[in-house]
């Protein structure tokens, strides 16, 4: 197997960055070389213009370096054990971001369609409630520039419930 | 001694994003948290509001969580990732 990108040792499949990804070449490097995985099953979340009613202008993550890489292996890991995985890449981004702009990607891939869909919802959705991100919310209200911490919506937690 | 560190909307509310604390171990994460509050009186609501989590060494723990010398211990609001 050749190493393909620069990544931190302990945490191969996770990048946590300020800079865009490109999910071509990210789909491209969950390919390469891999000739048993059927499927391959992407998520990209990005930053969108309305979010509670606000005029979203854009958005500031800030994260805990050292506890987000650890918190997205495990739930990588755990993953792992629940489905039959081939390759797994997280990449989630961090520092000021615009509207439209990429947050994070999922990418997984499976023989077969089934574990690779299962295994990415799994991912995302326990990123969401796990991992040691918080955004602030830039917004326009009549004409105003303001800035506030979102808050952690129940929703998400609830999602996350449904796997046990 | 151990380090502490406060992450988002708890680091603005108190103004602090780290700080060292000699205090004796084992002590609980609880025990640190009385400790601040009576070193700042002020942020008794802020670190009491009952939706603050804590982590040790990275990893999210309940307030009975022992620690000992050298640990890092991380207080932060709900996560809002992805």
């Amino acid at each position: 197997m050749i190493m393909l990108s620069a990544q931190s040792q302990d945490t191969p499949n996770v990048s946590i960055q300020t800079e865009d990804f490109n999910i071509a070449d990210e789909v491209a490097l969950l390919e390469k070389y891999n000739l048993n995985d059927g499927a391959v099953v992407t998520f990209t979340g990005r930053v969108r213009q309305q979010n509670n009613h606000n005029e979203v202008s854009s958005l500031m993550l800030e994260h805990y370096p050292g506890m987000t890489e650890k918190s997205i292996s495990d739930i990588i890991k755990t993953a792992q054990k629940k489905w039959s995985l081939g390759r797994v890449k997280v990449i989630h981004r961090i520092g000021q971001l615009s509207l439209g702009e990429q947050i994070v990607f999922v990418g997984v891939t499976s023989a077969h369609r089934k574990d690779a869909f299962a295994a990415n919802e799994f991912i995302m959705d326990f990123l969401k409630v796990k991992a040691p991100f918080w955004k602030k919310e830039q917004i326009i209200q009549k004409g105003v520039l303001s800035e506030h911490w979102l808050e952690a919506k129940k929703t998400d937690t609830d999602k996350a419930e449904l796997w046990r | 001694m151990i380090t502490i560190v406060f992450f988002a909307a708890l680091r603005e509310q108190l103004g602090c994003a780290q700080l060292n604390l000699a205090i004796d171990t084992p002590s609980t994460v609880l025990e640190v948290k009385q400790y601040l509050i009576n070193e700042h009186p002020h942020w008794q609501k802020i670190l009491q509001h009952e939706s603050i989590l804590s982590a040790v060494n990275h990893t999210v723990v309940g307030s009975e969580f022992v620690l000992k010398s050298g640990d890092e211990v991380a207080f932060f609001p709900p996560v809002t990732g992805g």
